[in-house]
Order: structure tokens, then C-alpha cells, then sequence
């Protein structure tokens, strides 16, 4: 890193400079620095999945990251799956869809969760998405229909229909 | 948290250079290090981020041994076609560890260096006392809510449970960690982790301004045949209650044991190599009855404190049931 406290990475295919205490997690960084808070902030101890973004493509969690890891690479948050035109992601719309939430609070990190168990090819049965799904905590206890939703957008995906 | 440098290494001696300057820790992952920052149980004044080191991330596989870079992610080690079919006692171990974004961050070398999860041990505000944070201020696990900690190997200074899950893999397999630092050194994974005895803090072999370049696994038999069974509170994303990584071979019969490994998790201060149970085994048929009997040497010794009395029962029984499933009992 040329500077220790300077960060540099692409949020959303969007080129960002941030200016960070050493300390600042991605997590942080998201939420309080580019000011994109679909992001949530849970445990913030690696225990509930609801800080979970893509970093070059891979589920990792935000809270356990620091900014400065990701310096130079490419960072997907839930506000960088719908296109442009406003049109859902498949995993987002089936979660509306199967109304996969109460609170909703967990909702942006089992969505990208989702995306990126869908791309490892972890949904093949129920039991598998709940293992792979395992580190997205619901305190609302939507699993049943987290699982519809995951296993319908997964269907729909391969068969190319979205 | 304390305010830290923040320094990128590219290659792997000036890395090691790096981490010679006093309170200085490698960062892999970050996920058993970060989270002890911000509970304050770790207070360097400087990271030295080795996650982008060249060369470091190999996966080899050949007909005498598997090779491991200690910056290999657990999900990449876990979903290797050559790993799960030669060896599935290491993917299996990996796979059942920990969710699905932290095996993305995590590191092999970082795995093998987690910290015990002690509900004492990571929360300094709360319990002062603490031999492996605080040498000589006591243990407020002995006499505290202690129903996942260790049944052997503790001592009166500690019984915090060593947790992590691949070691004990490699512990039943003769595994070999590679150490680079002024001079480069192997060590078997048994004796490359410590038993607490009265100094706690000092939990394995490895030395300031050294490095774990990786680890190895010669390929035996029952390496092919083998399986990593993990018994917990919850069916994912949960640390062991108890586990045992297992391998089995049969002589040509097809049913006296020839060859066995185990070794348990979860429930020892240290991964716990069962070598009692592995030669009350050898030469005997394979049947249940011989399994459980065997299976009870696992726990001699074994020392129950007010809430863990349940992993004495608990251990010979996952380790039967994990042969009795590699050896298709059930
Ligand atoms: C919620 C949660 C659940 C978990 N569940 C499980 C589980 O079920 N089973 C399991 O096995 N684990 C589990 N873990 C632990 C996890 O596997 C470890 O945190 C992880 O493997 C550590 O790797 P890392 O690369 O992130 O290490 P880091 O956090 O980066 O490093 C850990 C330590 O090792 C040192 N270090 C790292 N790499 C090297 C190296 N190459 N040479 C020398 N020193 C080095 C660092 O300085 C640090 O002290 C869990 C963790 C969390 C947060
Ligand atoms: S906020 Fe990151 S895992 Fe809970
Ligand atoms: S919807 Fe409320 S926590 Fe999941």
C-alpha cells in the first residue's frame, strides 16, 4: 500500500479513495464511509452473516475484514446486484417473492450469501443450502422460506429463465 | 482497539523481518485475529498482512504426500477434487468448520493458530483472571460454566479447549508443519501443539519472527478411507461438543483391522491422538463390540469438571460411530 491509510477499491464497479484509520473494518468503511448502508452490522464478531459481501466474487464477512485487506480488489454490497434499471437480482426478487424475511435485518447478508452459494453449486438439496446457508443467522427464524427462495432462485438461474 | 500500524508484505523474508519488531503479528484471514482486537485479548501495534504472498496458496497432491500452503483458504482445501477423494478426512474437517464466508477469508496457516473459544479467555472486561491472557491471575473457567471445556489434557492453570477442527485431522495422520524463520524447520503436528501444564500462554511451538509456510500429509491407506465426524450443539456453523477424525485399513480379509487413525476434537486442551485406542484395535475383526470396547481407552485419565462430565461419555462414542461409518457398520 502506498499510503497506510489510504484505501483504494471498486464498490459496486464504482472507483473509491478512502482516507481510513488503520482500524476501520470493510464493514465500516461501506456503512459510514461510502455511505451504503444495506450493509447491516449484526454481531460484528463473525457469528451472524449479516455484514456478508462479495470481495473478487467470494462471500467473505465485512465486519472481519479490514479495509486495508482489500485494498485493490472488488467489492459487491447488496445496493450493486439489481441492474440499473431498477430490475431485482433473481435471489432478490425470490425473496420477495417468498416473503423470506419478518424483521428483514438479516436480509441483505443471507441475499448475498445466496448469490454466492448459488455460483458454488451449493444448492443442489434443501439439506445442502442449509449447510452452506448455515452462516446467515435469522433471529426471525425465517429459514422455511429462506430455503424456498434460495432453491427457486437457484432452479430459475440454471435454467436460464432470469 | 489499539491503534496499529498497517504494513502489506509481498514477499515472504521481508515479511519475516517485519514480524521481528516487538508486538507484531502476521494477518492472515483476520478472522481469529481481528475479532480478538476488538474484544482486546490481542493488542499488536503492527500487522503485517501476509494474505497477498506469492507462491504461498499451492495445493499438491501426489502419490506420497499432500502438500498445503499456509495461505490456502479452507474453502479452496475443502473443495479440491484430489483432497475429497484422497484424503476426505481434511475436507471434511474444513468443510464442517466455522460458514461458508469465513472458510473464504480463513487460512490454513491462521486455522492451525486459532485461539480457544473460552468464553473467559475472550472477554478480558468482563474476567481479569486468565492463565493463557494473564499468566499467574487464575482461571475463572475451573470453577466457572465450563460444559465446553476440555476433559484431558488441562491442568489446574487451564482447560480451555484447543477448537479448531483440521488439526485433528492432521494429528491422526502424521502430519508435518513447515516453519521458515532464521532457519527453516518441520515439526509433526502433535508436538508443534502444547499441553498447558502451569503455562497456558504458551500454547505451541512456534517462535517471534517465525512463519507456517504449510503443511504435509503422507498418504497411507487409511488415508483414502477415512472420515471426520463432528458432534455439536447445532448441525452447522458450531464448534465441536466432541469430533474424531478416523481412517481405516483392512488387511486383505476385508475385515481385520490393519491400519487405524483417530484422534479427537473438542474435547482436549490440545488435538487428542487416541494411540490406545488405535492399538487395542490393530489386528482385531471389525465389529461393534470391539470398536466400543477399544473405544473407552480414549478417555482414561480423563477429568470431568461441575458441567463437561458429558464428553467422557460422549468421545468413545463418536469414535465408534465414526469407524463404524468408514468401515460401512452403518
Ligand atoms: C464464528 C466463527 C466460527 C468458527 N467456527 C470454526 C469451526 O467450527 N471450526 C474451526 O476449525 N474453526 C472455526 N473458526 C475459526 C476459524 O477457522 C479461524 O479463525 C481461521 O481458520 C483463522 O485463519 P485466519 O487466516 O483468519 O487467521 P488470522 O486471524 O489471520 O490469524 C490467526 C493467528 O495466526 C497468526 N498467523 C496467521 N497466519 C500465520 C502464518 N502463516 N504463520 C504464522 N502465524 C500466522 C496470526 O498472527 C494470528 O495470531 C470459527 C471462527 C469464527 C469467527
Ligand atoms: S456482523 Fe459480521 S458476522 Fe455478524
Ligand atoms: S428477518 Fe429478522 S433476522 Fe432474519
Amino acid at each position: 500500500m502506498a499510503d497506510r491509510n489510504k484505501v483504494q477499491f471498486k464498490i459496486n464497479g464504482e472507483h473509491r479513495v478512502l482516507e481510513l484509520d488503520s482500524r476501520t473494518t470493510l464493514l465500516d468503511a461501506i456503512r459510514e464511509h461510502a455511505f451504503l448502508t444495506g450493509t447491516k452490522k449484526g454481531c460484528d464478531q463473525g457469528q451472524c452473516g449479516a455484514c456478508t459481501v462479495h470481495v473478487d466474487g467470494e462471500r467473505v464477512l465485512s465486519c472481519l475484514t479490514l479495509a486495508a485487506q482489500v485494498d485493490g480488489r472488488n467489492v459487491t454490497t447488496i445496493e450493486g446486484l439489481a441492474q440499473t434499471d431498477g430490475t431485482l437480482h433473481a435471489v432478490q426478487a425470490a425473496f420477495v417473492e417468498f416473503d423470506a424475511f419478518q424483521c428483514g435485518y438479516c436480509t441483505p447478508g443471507q441475499i448475498m450469501s445466496a448469490v454466492a452459494c448459488i455460483r458454488e453449486g451449493h444448492t443442489g438439496s434443501d439439506d445442502a443450502i442449509r449447510e452452506y446457508m448455515s452462516g446467515n443467522i435469522c433471529r426471525c427464524g425465517a429459514y422455511p422460506h429462506i430455503v424456498t427462495a434460495v432453491r427457486t432462485a437457484a432452479a430459475r438461474l440454471q435454467e436460464g429463465k432470469v | 482497539m489499539r491503534a496499529f500500524d498497517y504494513v502489506r508484505s509481498s514477499d515472504i523474508n521481508t515479511a519475516l523481518q517485519q514480524s521481528g519488531l516487538p508486538e507484531t503479528r502476521f494477518l492472515a484471514g483476520g478472522t481469529t485475529l481481528l475479532d480478538l482486537m476488538k474484544s482486546g485479548v490481542e493488542r499488536p501495534a503492527r500487522l503485517v498482512d501476509i494474505s497477498h504472498l506469492q507462491g504461498l496458496n499451492d495445493i499438491t497432491v501426489v502419490s506420497d504426500h499432500i502438500h498445503i500452503g499456509a495461505s490456502a483458504k479452507m474453502s479452496h482445501v475443502a473443495a479440491h477434487a484430489q483432497i475429497q477423494s484422497q484424503a476426505p478426512v481434511l475436507s471434511e474437517a474444513l468443510w464442517r468448520a466455522a460458514s461458508a464466508q469465513i472458510r473464504n477469508m480463513a487460512s490454513i496457516g491462521g486455522n492451525l493458530l486459532q485461539r480457544t473459544r473460552c468464553t473467559y479467555f475472550r472477554d478480558p472486561a468482563a474476567y481479569p483472571e486468565c492463565n493463557k491472557r494473564n499468566p499467574g491471575s487464575g482461571c475463572a473457567a475451573l470453577n466457572g460454566i465450563n460444559r465446553n471445556h476440555a476433559v484431558l489434557g488441562g491442568s489446574d492453570a487451564c482447560i480451555a479447549v484447543y477448537p479448531g477442527d483440521l488439526a485433528v485431522a492432521l494429528v491422526a495422520f502424521d502430519a508435518t508443519v513447515f516453519i521458515r524463520g532464521a532457519t527453516d524447520r518441520q515439526v509433526a503436528v502433535d508436538d508443534f501443539y502444547r499441553l498447558p501444564s502451569n503455562r497456558p500462554d504458551i500454547e505451541n511451538d512456534l517462535s517471534v519472527g517465525e512463519m507456517i509456510v504449510g503443511v504435509e500429509v503422507p498418504v497411507v491407506p487409511a488415508l483414502k478411507n477415512s472420515h471426520y465426524l463432528k458432534v455439536r450443539d447445532r448441525a452447522s456453523y458450531e464448534f465441536a461438543a466432541a469430533s474424531a477424525a478416523v481412517g481405516l485399513e483392512f488387511e486383505d480379509d476385508g475385515h481385520t483391522i490393519k491400519d487405524v487413525r483417530i484422534a479427537l476434537g473438542g474435547v482436549g486442551t490440545k488435538p487428542w491422538r487416541a494411540r490406545q485406542v488405535e492399538h487395542a484395535l490393530i489386528g482385531k475383526p471389525f465389529t461393534e463390540k470391539v470398536l466400543r470396547d477399544a473405544a473407552r481407552y480414549a478417555v482414561d485419565g480423563a477429568q470431568a469438571r461441575e458441567h463437561n462430565g458429558f464428553k467422557i461419555v460422549l468421545a468413545p462414542r463418536v469414535i465408534a460411530r465414526a469407524l463404524m461409518t468408514v468401515g460401512g457398520l452403518v
